[in-house]
């Protein structure tokens, strides 16, 4: 990147809470039932139904806003935001405009080493959309068709300061933001199902400047990737329309991810005007500091407190507690071995290891993988009684991943057991330097390359399931007798 | 007198004498509106098939419930399920919803026959009926005159003797003034004590369900049927609902009446103010104290209602797009076109200045200047009022600055007939409950006369109201129509 230039990066984060039902109405928020089947005539916008805010999203978002250190509103008000789109049955949406549930908190990344705190301007309740689906592409469809099971659904919208300066930073935001949502359980936040939605504010300026660049807002990033490698994108391209002399509008683009580029989506000319004002159908949102108590001794373990857990008192590196936080069901995996298995850290380079390299292959989630904590320990031990070899034990492990197996059942299955009967390899051995009169000669030179050899033998004779130390002692014992 | 001239409690009455059937008293009403209805034209639906049905299962299966067995009508921008609920708008002309206002499941839940569903202007904007996509209802004491709105079609019906009862909608006055055109007592509750869930919302913070009916027991009747806290509503109030019928002494010693000099310098009429003073005189030697008040920002309700009301009423229309319900212009090829056309199609003029009107003051360059300027006058009036309270009981106006006005009058001018509205709308401004019951006739036609009382204190003021009317035969009158003599 050009050292001229400063990055700058606010996001706008959309997480759906997993309230059991949509935000002001009974309908279920379960994912992935059939087109409108969890719709009612209130969340259909029907003439006469009233919206009834639902409580459990209020909860969900004094939670949040604990989590991420925010002001709790006393008193926070919904408005309605008016637009018109066929997604959107009453033709506006209920948000929270001029008094939000959230203001002024913060939440701490490090990227690099570097520890940083980025601002949290507000965090808002309101309710989702609906889905349109196209026949094709939105341009070239003949007709579209409306699933109303997404609207209504309570969503709450955080958005930070413009406190990034870096691709690298967004990301390690949002990573961080996400598993404070995990920890506190308010969201699932897949991001693939769209629990989990961010748009990215990105202007660059040259270095040293108080006052913001143009900003771009950028729609559409579905991955983590997504958001560092538009970002990354996005900055190359303003830098150089800058550079070529180019004005640069304030617009909104679309990630494309296929291409790998943004696209001009529109313009702040096309934006339009909300007309935002209070919805007279609900009341205000009181929110006592008893309840602001309740809800926060409800809450249990944050990332950070983890991390800090991890490296006081399990003696972890930095590194790996904040890879083990990144998910609560990373975490929980983490502590179940531990308390069978106290060796935190063989137990961690497991999980970072093997076990992480297994879910991205996969791209799973731990949670949805068949392998349970206390079979990963039994591995572990059967490594350490000599049972195994670390090495056979990784091909075990691959197999408890794939069928959710026992490794002691694999291991039988399979014939792995490590061999380490003196009498039994004893007699290979014996065959083995029978069979090779030449390179005991050359070990007999001082050819150090012909031990090497015997061991190679040995182990492909027992497809590496021989105890490497005993086979080493007896080796030495052989050839010392020739 | 026939049975269509009699009130719900003498009714009711018959009925548990078994003097009558809920399937005769039916018929009879069934048969009034036959003869009626096509110089009154308060019905957008009839259900006679409906009604004679519950009228039967009621004969079968009497239930002991005040409202059992006794025949009303419903606004038509009341949601009735299974039953064609069109906002007297184009744009819901065929619009069956798949469920019941909370007032009317309580009404269905009292056993009563509903007869049908009751002209309106357009989805409730208007204050004569005239803006409905349908008809205009004519005021059954002057065929030439409208019947007031914009509940103008539930006035009309109980006055015209086609049901014995009906809830109509108050978003400035629009129970209020069409019941003194008419004759009759209409009650808008104070806001949140009636569910509006169900009830097509106009302007949402000003809207509430209420009654018209020919006398006040009648009126403390139906809302003990219909007040009350519902879940379905965020704003209904959770209060206990006393039984509004019963107590109802008349009895006045001691009540603390003030008359505001505002309200009565504004009624342009000043036949109806005289009236009105004639009231409170009676109110006097009843025993009440009645002094002058003044309420000084009221001259500033109207102007700020109608930004208020505006505001809200543009985006409740605005799911009106001919998307999921309602008209559709089926030729658009574009989504835009689809909006636009079904829109203008679908509208009338009335509700289509509305929209314009409510969607420029809340524009972000207007907002402050006119959306908050008027929230902030709307504080004002509340306090006006609040202050009052503290010395006073009730609060009494002229309903109405004159009688009922002829189809047409306002024509092009539409600032007068807005007009209309300004004795009314401060009480939906602050909340509370309003009350007009007959103060007389002028030239033929009636007169009403208002009551304004402290939020939740609907007792309280239709004991006032009761103490009036049995000192007067006013709510004894019934218009000649028909075969009448
Ligand atoms: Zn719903």
């Amino acid at each position: 990147m050009n050292r001229e230039y400063e990055t700058v990066v606010g996001l706008e984060v959309h997480v759906e809470l997993k309230t059991k039902t949509k935000i002001f109405c009974s309908c279920s928020t379960e994912f992935g039932a059939e087109p409108n089947t969890q719709v009612c005539p209130g969340c259909a916008g029907f003439p006469g139904t009233l919206p009834v805010l639902n409580r459990k999203a209020v909860e969900y978002a004094i939670k949040t806003g604990l989590a991420l250190n925010c002001e709790i509103a006393e008193v926070s008000k919904f408005d309605r935001k008016n637009y018109f789109y066929p997604d959107l049955p009453k033709a506006y949406q209920i948000s929270q405009y001029y008094m939000p549930i959230c203001k002024n908190g913060h939440l701490d990344i490090e990227v690099e080493e570097t520890k940083k705190r980025i601002g949290i301007t507000r965090a808002h309740l309101e309710e989702d959309a609906g889905k349109l689906v196209h026949q094709g592409t939105i341009t070239s469809t003949e007709y579209s068709l409306v699933d109303l099971n997404r609207g209504g659904m309570a969503l709450l919208e955080i958005v930070s300061e413009p406190d990034m300066r870096s691709a690298q930073e967004a990301r390690a935001y949002l990573e961080n933001l996400r598993a404070i949502l995990l920890f506190a359980g308010v969201s699932d936040c897949k991001m693939q199902e769209g629990s989990l939605r961010c748009d990215a504010n990105v202007s660059v300026r040259p270095r040293g400047q108080t006052e913001l660049g143009t900003r771009v807002e950028i729609k559409n990033l579905n991955s983590f990737r997504a958001l560092e490698k538009s970002i990354e994108y996005e900055v190359r391209r303003q830098i150089n329309a800058i550079e070529d002399g180019e004005e640069l509008i304030q617009e909104t683009r679309t990630w494309d991810e296929e291409k790998q580029v943004t696209r001009a989506m529109r313009t702040k000319e096309d934006a339009q005007d909300y007309r935002y004002f209070p919805d007279p159908d609900l009341a205000p949102v009181y929110i006592s500091q008893e309840w602001i108590a309740q809800v926060s001794e409800s809450m249990t373990e944050l990332p950070n407190q983890a991390r800090q857990r991890l490296v006081n008192d399990c003696g972890l590196p930095e590194y790996d507690a904040s890879i083990l936080t990144l998910t609560p069901a990373t975490l929980k995996f983490f502590d179940e071995a531990i308390t069978k298995y106290n060796q935190p850290k063989i137990v961690s380079n497991w999980i970072m290891g093997e076990l992480n390299r297994l879910l991205n292959v996969n791209n799973m989630e731990i949670e949805d993988s068949r392998l349970v904590a206390g079979d990963l320990v039994e591995l572990l031990k059967l490594i350490d009684a000599g049972t195994i070899s670390g090495k056979i034990a990784k091909t075990v492990f691959e197999e408890m991943f794939s069928t959710g197996k026992k490794p002691e059942e694999i291991i039988k299955e399979k014939g792995l057991l490590q061999i380490s009967d003196e009498d039994t390899l004893k007699g290979m051995i014996d065959e083995i330097v029978a069979a090779n009169p030449k390179v005991v000669e050359d070990y007999k030179n001082g050819k150090e390359k012909a031990f090497g050899f015997f061991v190679g033998q040995l182990m492909k004779a027992t497809r590496g399931q021989a105890n490497p130390a005993i086979v080493n002692k007896l080796l030495q014992e052989r050839l010392s007798r020739e | 007198m026939q049975l269509y001239d009699l009130t719900i409690h003498e009714l009711t009455a018959l009925i548990k004498e078994r003097k009558v059937s809920a399937h005769e008293l039916t018929r009879a009403y069934l048969q009034r509106i036959d003869e009626v209805e096509e110089q009154v034209g308060a019905f957008i639906t009839r259900t006679d098939e409906l009604a004679l049905q519950q009228a039967g299962d009621f004969d079968n299966n009497p239930v002991d419930k005040p409202l059992a067995g006794i025949p009303y009508g419903l606004k038509d921008n009341i949601c009735t399920s299974g039953i064609r609920t069109t906002g007297a708008s184009k744009m819901l002309e065929d619009f069956v919803p798949v469920y019941n206002a909370r007032v009317a499941a309580c009404l269905e839940d009292q056993q009563g026959i509903l007869l049908g569903k009751l002209n309106l202007d357009e989805f409730g904007m208007g204050c004569s009926t005239e803006t409905s996509a349908f008809q205009t209802t004519s005021n059954p004491w002057d065929l030439q005159r409208v019947a007031g709105g914009s509940s103008g079609g539930s006035a009309a019906a109980v006055a015209a003797g086609e049901v014995a009862y009906s809830l109509g909608t108050d978003t400035g006055g629009s129970i209020r003034q069409p019941a003194a055109y008419c004759g009759l007592v209409g009650l808008k509750p104070t806001y949140g004590l009636v569910s509006r869930f169900g009830a097509i919302a106009n302007s949402s913070s000003l809207d509430q369900v209420g009654v018209i009916t020919r006398d006040v027991k009648d009126c403390a009747l139906v809302l003990s049927a219909i007040a009350g806290y519902d879940s379905q509503d965020g704003t209904s109030a959770k209060i206990n609902i006393p039984d509004y019928f019963a107590d109802l002494s008349g009895d006045i010693k001691g009540l603390k009446i003030a008359y505001p000099r505002e309200y009565f310098r504004n009624s342009t009429d000043t036949a109806v103010a005289r009236q009105v003073k004639r009231a409170l005189h009676a109110y006097e030697q009843m025993g009440a104290i009645v002094e002058e008040v003044s309420l000084p920002h009221s001259e500033y309700a109207l102007p700020a209602y109608y930004i208020i009301s505006r505001a809200e009423a543009s985006t409740n229309m605005a799911r009106f797009d001919g998307v999921q319900f309602g008209l559709r212009d089926v030729k658009a090829d574009n989504i835009v076109d689809l909006y636009a056309n079904s829109r203008a199609a679908g509208f009338g003029a009335e509700v289509k200045l509305r929209i314009l009107l409510g969607s420029y003051v809340l524009s972000s360059d207007c907002y402050e200047t006119y959306y908050l300027k008027a929230m902030k006058v709307r504080r004002l009036i509340h306090d006006d009022f609040t202050r009052i309270f503290e010395n006073y009981d009730i609060i009494v106006t002229p309903t109405t600055p004159t009688t009922a006005f002829c189809r047409d009058e306002y024509r092009g001018n539409l600032l007068s007939l807005y007009r209309n509205d300004i004795l009314t709308v401060p009480v939906n401004m602050a909340g509370l409950p309003g009350i007009s019951v007959p103060c007389g006739f002028i030239d033929g036609l009636p007169a009403g006369m208002q009551l304004i009382g402290k939020p939740f204190q609907e007792k309280m003021l239709l004991n006032a109201a009761l103490a009036f009317e049995q000192a007067h035969d006013y709510y004894k009158a019934r218009p000649a129509l028909g075969g009448d003599k």
